[in-house]
């Protein structure tokens, strides 16, 4: 039904030059006289991104994936943005999604679990250069993975790009690994807190740490240490 | 048979390569680790900094265990190599990035890179022989943390240590480190240039086997970003 209005629409304002009483009601255009200009195609630009997570025992809250005329994410070296923040420190991504340079936008619709894929769909009309996709790996203080900046003019139709992402940390929060700072089910602390008590540089994350490994304060357990890579990102250009 | 002579003489050229413009970049991505000062070199496809799974020269100890390059750049300078020689004027702190140019003469169609990590025994930030690309462009390399074999790691930190022989790591310059730790271990199990298996570090600042913090001083591959612009 969208469609279908989408395209009535679309050929009422090719036809408008010509004949703008055929606008009016909406009849269809078999009623005009004249032979219309074949109408400009609207370009679909469309993409299939796949997320697999590659750890050991790390949920990987909602990824979100958004597009953009310019500009990263995140920069190592540079501070967090608040945006960023948030999806690091509480995995809510809602604040990447509806920032106001985003273009296209689409989200998993839950936490991504330790060996699974799952995958989403982004479509625009405008091609825009920039994709960034990522997410939070919820048992940790502020760590993110996934990539940022990606330029789509180099997807060609029905070709596909592989990253293995590595491991970030918003250094936003320091990396206590306590069960009152970290939210993911190992410890079921506190999310976003917008008090920045580390090095307010996003960098490489160092991993964590662990009870077991002599962190006698972590509420994490030897499970949850990780490596580079964390997510596989496959983006098929399918439009 | 034309075609093979023609082709001959494609690889001949390669291989004699004018003069290169290359603006490098090094971003330390660390969490808590600082560049000591780096050497960058283009060199022939026969000279070496470092060699993973071969004994570390004197001049790479040098610098593993206390950050002095001074006979690194020699041996570069000894092959007519072509040498970016501390370009960050001293540490490259955690987060920080140095840009520089460097041209290349000759055949020295071979970038490697070093810095020590610190704090770390013998640890350091290596680039091997990676090819300079003939066609203009921007490269990026991910570099990886080495350990020259050379010396035990026992994460104390004692002053005076970065000398060849003396065990301990000379400096921890995020002032974050700690201090009367037991020592971690005695050996150095593989006295080879390896893959360095990363620091243990431990919760106890005045005490514990080790004087390096668990939360800071560990670090996950890859440690450096390398940039190479081919004008």
């Amino acid at each position: 039904m969208n469609n279908l209005s989408h395209k009535t629409r679309y050929c009422c304002s090719g036809l408008l030059a010509l004949t703008l009483a055929a606008c009016g009601d909406g009849h269809s255009v078999a009623t005009t006289p004249a032979t219309p200009p074949p109408p400009t195609p609207v370009v679909t630009y469309q993409f299939e991104i796949e997320v697999t997570n590659l750890t050991q025992a790390q949920p990987i809250s909602p990824v979100a994936a958004v597009l953009q005329t310019s500009g990263r994410l995140w920069t190592v070296g540079q501070p967090a943005s608040v945006a960023l923040e948030r999806l690091a420190e509480a995995g809510d991504n809602s604040a990447i999604l509806g920032d106001s340079q985003v273009t296209a936008k689409a989200s998993l619709s839950g936490m991504l679990l330790p060996g699974t894929s799952a995958k989403m769909t982004i479509e625009t009309t405008e091609m825009v250069n920039y994709l960034s996709v990522l997410g939070m790996p919820v048992n940790t203080n502020d760590a993110f993975s996934g990539l940022t900046g990606f330029d789509l003019r180099t997807l060609a139709v029905n070709s596909a790009r592989i990253f293995d992402t590595p491991v970030y940390d918003a250094g936003t929060e320091g990396n206590s690994e306590s069960a009152a700072s970290v939210p993911g089910p190992a410890a079921g602390g506190e999310g976003f807190n917008s008090q920045r008590d580390d090095v307010n540089q996003v960098r490489m994350h160092s991993g964590v740490v662990s009870q077991q490994d002599g962190l006698s304060s972590s509420a994490l357990l030897e499970a949850h240490r990780f490596d580079n890579p964390m997510l596989k990102i496959r983006i098929m250009r399918t439009k | 048979m034309l075609k093979k002579t023609l082709c001959l003489t494609t690889l001949l050229l390669a291989n004699v390569a004018v003069a290169a413009d290359l603006e490098i970049k090094v971003t330390n991505l660390t969490y808590g680790l600082h560049f000591t000062p780096l050497l960058v070199a283009a060199h022939p496809a026969d000279s070496r900094l470092f060699q993973a799974g071969s004994t570390a020269t004197p001049a790479l100890q040098k610098m593993a265990e206390g950050g002095d390059i001074a006979e690194l750049t020699s041996i570069i300078s000894a092959v007519a190599g072509n040498s970016l020689v501390n370009p960050a004027n001293g540490l490259l702190a955690p987060g920080a990035e140095v840009s520089a140019m460097l041209t290349t003469t000759g055949s020295n169609n071979y970038l490697s890179v070093t810095a020590m990590l610190l704090p770390t025994n013998d640890g350091f930030v290596g680039l091997n022989s990676w090819p300079i690309p003939t066609e203009k462009g921007t490269y990026t390399v991910m570099l990886n943390a080495y350990d020259a074999g050379t010396e035990a790691n026992n994460e104390l930190v004692v002053e005076g240590s970065g000398a060849p022989n003396i065990p301990g790591i000379p400096a921890a310059p995020g002032g974050n480190a700690g201090s009367g730790g037991t020592g971690v271990t005695l050996e150095e199990l593989n006295t080879t240039v390896h893959i360095h298996r990363g620091s243990l570090g431990d919760d106890n600042l005045s005490g514990g086997k080790s004087d390096l913090d668990n939360r800071v001083h560990r670090w996950l591959n890859p440690v450096a970003r390398l940039t190479v612009t081919v004008k």
